[in-house]
């Protein structure tokens, strides 16, 4: 290691949160995705072995949580092999499925492996809104994988991306998952990147919906206790400050793509102007702490007003790199979703169509899938 | 008063994992998505909490490993907050 490193290593903490992306294939279609729109020109999947050094480099540099994902990571026919291996190197590993193609065989080969989780997702609790949203008929298998789950003992979280299409049903999927038998069940408000962010128009709830959901949710929260947790991630599109993105750029999380790009967040790829290294050429250690693309937005030295001078800059570091792109067609720029950005008013633009709900129907819905992906690829030029 | 029985044997929950982690010298729990990192008092009884040593053994493990006297109320605070948190359950 030069000298550089490793005056700039110890200033930076080890990337505790690893997600694997294995595969951009899915069988669902899901409106909301946020797998990047042009995934379908992302041919040439990593090979097990080259996961298996990811994971290995990974852990090394002090990984420890370790994300199962993709697209349907259960396509991989190696994922038992990816498993096991990230179970004897330490890591606690969670898959992260849509369930579709788990059967016992495999739910068993993963927990002898060491799976420690197993997080599944719902799009609602009727089986014609989570067919419809996904684009496929799996409302049926989805219950039967959860029980599955179950009876090899995992750990479950049931995921339910909360849009203004499901969000009236919240109480119903908070007791489906309670009759399911769920320790965690998530409740993500649909955020705006990719496929969803397509799609805004038709998911964005009214802040009516939002703020009965809320009450709904305390309302179970309270009568389960410690039965089962219930995360509500909040939508920022209502808030007037945003989020601190992925805890703070570079600073806990990594994703992996499926052809092998390191990324600070799931979605920064879209970002132009930025290059990020990929984990054929280049080791972990060194994407970590000495790639241009981690570094860029660490901290706060690059940040433009009205972020540079604002006392709350330490706190939210200026939100998402992602969300400052596609609204105010700046990387660099505050995120939107912040008041005092002089882009808020195309939040509060999207919020008030919202309320007044005559946006609904204006466009149809685009349904995440590789022809669709292609389409979208024809009529835009690559970012960057 | 105590709020757990001297003679209950504490156990980690299955849905938490304890591990020691190099890169942050510390003991940690992990669970599903998510970790607590633990310090070092909290480690050093949650590495007790086997479900064979009743609290009171896990008292006075303590007391003599760290040349301590009077820990016993610090280990039932902890204990009680612990199950709060679902990290350990009571074998009876």
């Amino acid at each position: 290691m030069n000298a550089a490193a490793s005056t700039t290593a110890p200033a930076i903490g080890p990337p505790m949160w690893l997600l694997l992306e294995l595969t951009y294939r899915c069988p669902l279609h899901c409106v909301f995705c946020y797998n990047p729109v042009e995934f379908a020109s992302i041919e040439h999947e990593l090979a097990t072995a080259d996961w298996i050094r990811v994971l290995r480099e990974a852990r090394a540099v002090g990984a420890v949580q370790l994300g199962l994902s993709g697209g349907e990571p259960v396509l991989r026919d190696d994922l038992e092999e990816i498993a096991t291996e990230a179970h004897t190197l330490g890591y606690y590993t969670n898959l992260i499925t849509s369930g579709v193609g788990l059967d016992e065989r495999r739910v068993r080969a993963l927990k002898d492996g060491g799976l420690d989780h197993i997080q599944l997702s719902f799009q609602d609790s009727t089986r014609e809104m989570n067919d419809f949203l996904s684009h496929t008929k799996t409302f049926e298998l989805k219950q039967r994988v959860a029980a599955l789950i179950k009876a090899h003992d995992y750990p479950m979280v049931l995921n339910c991306v909360i849009h203004r299409m499901n969000i009236e049903h919240i109480g119903t999927v908070i007791e489906m998952a309670e009759r399911l038998g769920a320790e965690y069940l998530e409740l993500a408000n649909t955020q705006y990147y990719s496929w969803a962010h397509l799609n805004r128009d038709q998911l964005l709830p009214t802040l009516e919906q939002l703020q009965t959901a809320e009450r709904t949710v305390n309302a179970h929260r309270e009568r389960l206790g410690n039965r089962m947790r219930i995360f509500f991630v909040v939508p920022d599109y209502y808030e007037t400050r945003p989020k601190k993105c992925m805890n703070g750029w570079g600073s806990t999380f990594m994703a992996v793509t499926p052809d092998g790009t390191a990324l600070p967040c799931h979605t920064a790829k879209m970002l132009p102007g930025l290059s990020f290294p990929n984990v054929r050429s280049s080791g972990i250690r060194e994407i970590w702490y000495e790639s241009e693309g981690f570094n860029h937005f660490r901290g706060t030295a690059w940040m433009k007003e009205p972020c540079r001078s604002c006392d709350e800059r330490e706190k939210d570091l200026g939100g998402c790199r992602c969300q400052a792109y596609l609204l105010a067609n700046d990387p660099a720029a505050a995120d939107p979703v912040c008041s005092k950005s002089p882009h808020h008013h195309i939040v509060t633009e999207a919020t008030a169509r919202a309320q007044a709900g005559s946006n609904v129907t204006e466009r149809p819905l685009v349904f995440r899938g590789p022809k669709e992906s292609r389409a979208l690829l024809e009529r835009r030029p690559p970012p960057g | 008063m105590s709020a757990v029985s001297q003679s209950s044997r504490p156990a980690i929950s299955r849905r938490f994992r304890l591990q020691w982690e190099p890169a942050q010298n510390a003991h940690v729990l992990l669970y599903p998505e998510g970790m607590v990192k633990l310090n070092t008092s909290a480690s050093e009884i949650l590495k007790r909490c086997d479900g064979v040593r009743s609290i009171a053994e896990i008292v006075a493990d303590l007391e003599q490993a760290f040349n301590r006297t009077g820990l016993a109320d610090d280990v039932d605070a902890f204990v009680v907050m612990a199950m709060q948190q679902g990290w350990v359950e009571l074998h009876t």
